[in-house]
C-alpha cells in the first residue's frame, strides 16, 4: 500500500478520457435563469462549451408593439425581474426623454429610492442564490429575509413586491407614503446587519473561498471586448458605472462609490455586488435627507400625466384628456432614442423608435446581461465542470432580460 | 372496524381500498411532497421567498425539492413556458412516477398570462395535466400557499379534477385592515368611508344616488 | 454634444456616409452596407475616436420603404466617453439581399447580437462564425420581429392536447374582452393593403381592429360583455 502523501507525477494522475457530451439544463437546479449549457467534456475538464438561451424569450419587443408607450411598463417589469424598478425608471427616463420631459425633483428623488432599493434586492438575490449553490444554504436564507423587508417597502409604496410596474411617463403612479423614509431607515440598518452576518459566516470559510477565488477570470480587456458592464465589468477592473459616467436623474448630486475588483474572479463578482449594497444604501439615505416631503411627483403635462378621477368625471376636457390618454396613448414625437441607466448587471439601455402615434414601433431593449452570458462559455472552457456553478452563478443572468 | 378487501397501492382513485386506508394514504401523501421546482421566470422569486422562512412552506411538508424528476410527485411549473422550453417540460413530466401532480404556479403557467404571442406556451394544460392553477402575477406566496392546501384537499380526497385557486373574500367587510390607521375607524366611519366609495364608482358608471 | 465624431465620419468616408443627425442628443450616421465594416473598424481604431465597446445592435423593420431592414449599431468609447449610433439599410420586400458584414472580428462582443438579429430579422451577416438561431428554436419558420410576422402565430414544437384528453375545457379567454384594451389607434399589418378588405383604408390612413374582428370571427365573449362604458367615441359600435 502506497503512503498517502507520496507525491504522484501530474501524468499518472491522467485518466483516459474520451470526450463526453453532457447537457446541463434547461430545467437545472444551478441555472439562474433557464439556460442550457451543451458540454464536451474530456474527464472534468471542459473542452466546448454551447451556451443556449431563449427559454425564456417572451416576444418582449413585438409585445410592445402592440399597446401603447404606457402599456410597455409592465412588461419592462418583467425584463430584470429581481430589480423591476430600475427597469421601469430606464424605460420611464428613455421615453422622457424622447418626449423632452423633465419630471420634478422630488420624482427624480424618489425614483433614485425605489431604484436603489431594487438593486439591493437584486445583489442579496445574487449573492444569496450563489451561496445556496455551493452548498451554504443558511446565507441564502438570511438573504432573503433581507430581500423581504426590501419587498414590504416596496410593497408599502407600489402595492406589489414584484412587477411593481409603477413607473409612468412623466412621474410615479403615486406619490410616496408618509411612512416611506421611516420605513426605509428601519428597513437599511437591518439589512446591511444581515449582510454582515452573511459575509462573516461566508468569507473566511475556506470552501467557499478556495470555490470562488481565481475561478472564471477575466481580464478588463476582455470583458470590454466582450460588451460587459456593470458588476462584472467593474470586478475585472474597468471602473465604467453609467451613474458616474453619465449621471442621470440625481446622481451627480449624491456622493457614493463605485466598487472595482483587481482580478476579475469569481470572488470579486461576489464582493463588488455586496459592496454595491452598502453603496446603495448610503445613496438612498441621502435621497431620503433631501427628497421634499411635499410637492408635485409628476410632471404637470397634459400629453402624458392623466388627470385627476375627480376632473375626470365632472369637466369635459379632462375627460377627453384622459380617453385619448389611454385609448390612444401618449403620442412621442417621431424619432429614434437610445437612453440607458445603470440596470442591476450593468448598462440596460432602451433604443425606442416612434413613428408619432401613442404606440410604440419599436422597443428595444439592450439587456446587460446577454453580452455577460455570452461570454459564459470563454470563462467555463478550460475549466472543471464544478466551476460552472459559481461562475454562472457570479454572472447573475436573469432570463427575463437575457430572452426579453 | 370494516374488514378491508383487495389492496391496491396506487392512486387512490382506482384502488378498492376502505376509506381507512385511502385517508392514510392521502394523509401520508399530501404531508410528504416532494416537490420538483421547474422555474424558469419572475414567479422563481415568489418561489424563493415561499421557501424561506417568512412563507415557509417547509410547515406543509413540502420544501424537499429534488432535483430528479423521477424522485419527484409535485412539479412546480413556476413562471412563463416557451414553445421552445414545453418538450422539456414534457419530458421532465413523462419522467415522473406515478402518483404524480402538477401546480401551475403564476399565471404565465395557467394560461400564458399576458404574453399572448408566437413564443409563450397559453397555459401548461396544454403539454401537460395539471391539478391546481394558481393566479397572479407572480401569485402572492400566500395564495400558492393557498394552492398548496387546495392540492393537499385535494390528494387527500382523491380528487383530479383541476381546481383554479380563487382570492379570499372578507368574511367581514372590513375585517382585513386594508390600510394603516383603518384599525382606528369606528364602525361609523368604515361605513361613511365604504359608502363614499361605492358613490364614487357609481359615479363613474353613471349611475346617480339622488 | 459634440458632433466630432459624425464631422471626422463624413470627412473620411464621405459618400458612403448618406445622413447624419443628431435628434434627441445621439449622434447618428446612416452609412452604405458595402461600407459597414470598413465604417466599424475605423470607429474602432482610430485613436480620437476609440469606440472600444459594442453596445448593441437590432434591427428595425420599415416595409414601407426600401430597403426595408433598418440595422442599428450603438457604440460607446469607455475612453472618451461619447457614443454614436450607426444605421444601414438592407433588404428589399421579400428581405432578398438582406446581408451585411458581420463585425465580430471587430468587437468580439457583436457575436450574439448579430445571432439575435439574424434569429428575429432575417438579416444574415457574411463572416459570422456561428450564425443560426439564439432565441427561438431551430425549428422554428420565419422571422418574428419583423412586421408581417402576425405576433400570435405559434409553431409549436409538440401537439397541443385536446379537450378530449383533458376531459376539462383548455380554452382560456385571452386577457382583454372585446371592448377592454387598446383596439383604436393601431394599424393592422396584415391587410392594410388588400383589395377585398372592406375596411382597408386609403394608405396612411390608420384605423382599429377590433381583436374578434381580425379573423372575421364573431367573438363570443362579446354577449355577455357588459355594456360599454359612455365615453365619447365617433366610431362607438354597440357591443352586444
Amino acid at each position: 500500500m502506497e503512503p498517502i502523501d507520496l507525491e504522484l507525477e501530474e501524468g499518472e494522475l491522467e485518466l483516459p478520457a474520451e470526450p463526453m457530451h453532457l447537457n446541463m439544463g434547461p430545467s437545472h437546479p444551478a441555472m439562474h435563469g433557464t439556460v442550457r449549457i451543451v458540454l464536451e467534456l474530456s474527464g472534468e475538464t471542459i473542452v466546448k462549451a454551447d451556451v443556449q438561451i431563449g427559454y425564456l424569450h417572451r416576444g418582449f419587443e413585438k409585445m410592445c408593439e402592440r399597446g401603447t408607450w404606457a402599456q410597455v411598463f409592465p412588461y419592462v417589469d418583467r425584463l430584470n425581474y429581481v430589480s423591476p424598478m430600475l427597469n421601469n425608471v430606464g424605460y420611464a427616463l428613455a421615453v422622457e426623454k424622447m418626449c423632452g420631459i423633465q419630471v420634478p425633483d422630488r420624482c427624480q428623488w424618489y425614483r433614485m429610492a425605489l431604484g436603489e432599493l431594487a438593486r439591493i434586492s437584486d445583489h442579496l438575490t445574487c449573492t444569496g442564490a450563489m451561496a445556496m449553490e455551493l452548498g451554504a444554504f443558511t446565507p441564502f436564507l438570511w438573504f432573503v429575509k433581507a430581500r423581504e423587508m426590501v419587498w414590504d417597502i416596496l410593497e408599502e409604496e407600489t402595492g406589489a413586491r414584484l412587477t411593481h410596474s409603477f413607473g409612468r411617463i412623466g412621474g410615479m403612479a403615486a406619490p410616496p407614503t408618509k411612512d416611506f423614509k421611516e420605513l426605509c431607515h428601519g428597513a437599511l440598518k437591518q439589512i446591511i446587519h444581515i449582510v454582515e452576518e452573511g459575509e462573516k459566516m461566508l468569507l473566511k470559510n475556506r470552501i467557499f473561498i478556495d470555490r470562488l477565488e481565481n475561478v472564471g477570470i477575466i481580464s478588463g480587456k476582455d470583458a470590454v471586448a466582450l460588451s460587459w458592464t456593470g458588476p462584472c465589468l467593474r470586478a475585472s477592473g474597468v471602473a465604467y458605472d453609467v451613474r458616474k459616467a453619465h449621471p442621470y436623474l440625481k446622481y451627480d448630486e449624491v456622493d457614493f462609490e463605485v466598487p472595482v475588483g483587481k482580478v476579475g474572479d469569481t470572488m470579486d463578482r461576489f464582493l463588488v455586488r455586496l459592496e454595491e449594497i452598502r453603496q446603495s444604501k448610503r445613496i438612498i439615505e441621502q435621497v431620503l435627507e433631501r427628497m421634499p416631503d411635499d410637492g408635485p411627483v409628476n410632471v404637470n403635462d397634459p400629453r402624458v400625466i392623466l388627470p385627476e378621477k375627480r376632473d375626470v368625471y365632472t369637466t369635459i376636457e379632462a375627460t377627453i384628456q384622459h380617453f385619448k390618454l389611454v385609448m390612444e396613448g401618449a403620442k412621442v414625437p417621431k424619432g429614434e432614442c437610445y437612453s440607458y441607466t445603470e440596470g442591476g448587471n450593468g448598462e440596460l439601455g432602451f433604443y425606442l423608435v416612434s413613428d408619432g402615434s401613442g404606440t410604440p414601433y419599436r422597443v428595444r431593449i439592450r439587456p446587460p446581461c446577454f453580452p455577460i452570458t455570452a461570454g459564459l462559455s470563454k470563462l467555463i472552457t478550460g475549466n472543471m465542470l464544478s466551476d460552472i456553478v459559481p461562475t454562472f452563478g457570479s454572472l447573475n443572468m436573469i432570463g427575463g432580460e437575457c430572452d426579453h | 372496524m370494516a374488514p378491508t378487501n383487495t389492496l391496491t397501492l396506487e392512486g387512490s382513485e382506482k384502488g378498492f381500498a376502505t376509506t381507512r386506508f385511502d385517508a392514510l394514504l392521502g394523509w401520508a401523501r399530501k404531508y410528504s411532497l416532494f416537490a420538483y421546482p421547474f422555474v424558469t421566470a419572475c414567479c422563481g422569486m415568489e418561489f424563493m421567498a415561499l421557501t424561506s422562512p417568512r412563507f415557509d412552506i417547509a410547515r406543509f411538508g413540502a420544501e424537499a425539492p429534488r432535483f430528479s424528476p423521477r424522485q419527484a410527485d409535485l412539479l412546480w411549473v413556476v413562471g412563463t413556458i416557451s414553445q421552445r422550453q414545453a418538450p422539456a417540460l414534457r419530458r421532465i413530466y413523462e419522467q415522473m412516477m406515478e402518483p404524480k401532480y402538477v401546480l401551475a404556479f403564476g399565471t404565465c403557467a395557467s394560461c400564458g398570462g399576458f404574453y399572448d404571442n408566437y413564443t409563450t406556451v397559453p397555459g401548461i394544460d396544454k403539454v401537460i395535466p395539471c391539478d391546481v392553477y394558481v393566479p397572479g402575477c407572480p401569485p402572492r406566496p400566500e395564495a400558492v400557499l393557498d394552492g398548496l392546501m387546495l392540492l393537499q384537499d385535494k390528494i387527500a380526497r382523491g380528487d383530479r379534477t383541476p381546481a383554479i385557486v380563487k382570492p379570499r373574500t372578507d368574511p367581514v367587510p372590513g375585517l382585513v385592515q386594508l390600510r394603516r390607521g383603518d384599525d382606528q375607524l369606528t364602525i361609523d366611519e368604515r361605513e361613511a368611508r365604504m359608502k363614499a366609495e361605492k358613490a364614487l364608482r357609481d359615479l363613474g358608471r353613471g349611475i346617480r344616488h339622488e | 454634444m459634440s458632433k466630432a465624431v459624425l464631422e471626422k465620419l463624413k470627412s473620411k468616408f464621405g459618400a458612403a456616409v448618406l445622413e447624419t443627425h443628431s435628434d434627441f442628443g445621439d449622434d447618428t450616421a446612416l452609412v452604405t452596407s458595402q461600407s459597414w465594416k470598413s465604417v466599424c473598424e475605423y470607429l474602432r481604431d482610430d485613436a480620437t475616436l476609440d469606440f472600444d465597446m459594442f453596445i448593441d445592435m437590432c434591427a428595425v423593420d420599415y416595409p414601407t420603404r426600401l430597403p426595408r431592414m433598418e440595422v442599428v449599431l450603438h457604440l460607446y468609447s469607455t475612453t472618451r466617453r461619447h457614443r454614436v449610433r450607426l444605421k444601414t439599410r438592407v433588404g428589399d420586400e421579400d428581405m432578398d439581399g438582406a446581408e451585411v458584414d458581420s463585425v465580430t472580428s471587430v468587437w468580439s462582443g457583436a457575436n450574439w447580437f448579430e445571432r439575435e438579429v439574424y434569429d428575429l430579422s432575417g438579416v444574415t451577416f457574411r463572416g459570422h462564425p456561428d450564425l443560426r438561431r439564439i432565441l427561438m428554436y431551430p425549428e422554428f419558420q420565419g422571422h418574428p420581429l419583423r412586421k408581417d410576422y402576425p405576433a400570435q402565430k405559434t409553431q409549436p414544437l409538440i401537439e397541443y392536447r385536446t379537450e378530449a384528453d383533458a376531459g376539462v375545457p383548455l380554452e382560456k379567454q385571452a386577457p382583454f374582452r372585446a371592448d377592454e384594451g387598446m383596439s383604436f389607434g393601431r394599424m393592422d399589418w396584415l391587410h392594410r393593403n388588400d383589395e377585398e378588405n372592406p375596411t382597408a383604408l386609403p394608405k396612411g390612413v390608420v384605423r382599429a381592429i377590433k381583436p374578434h374582428e381580425q379573423n372575421g370571427n364573431h367573438d363570443p365573449r362579446a354577449e355577455h360583455a357588459e355594456p360599454a362604458q359612455t365615453l365619447p367615441t365617433p366610431n362607438q359600435k354597440d357591443v352586444s
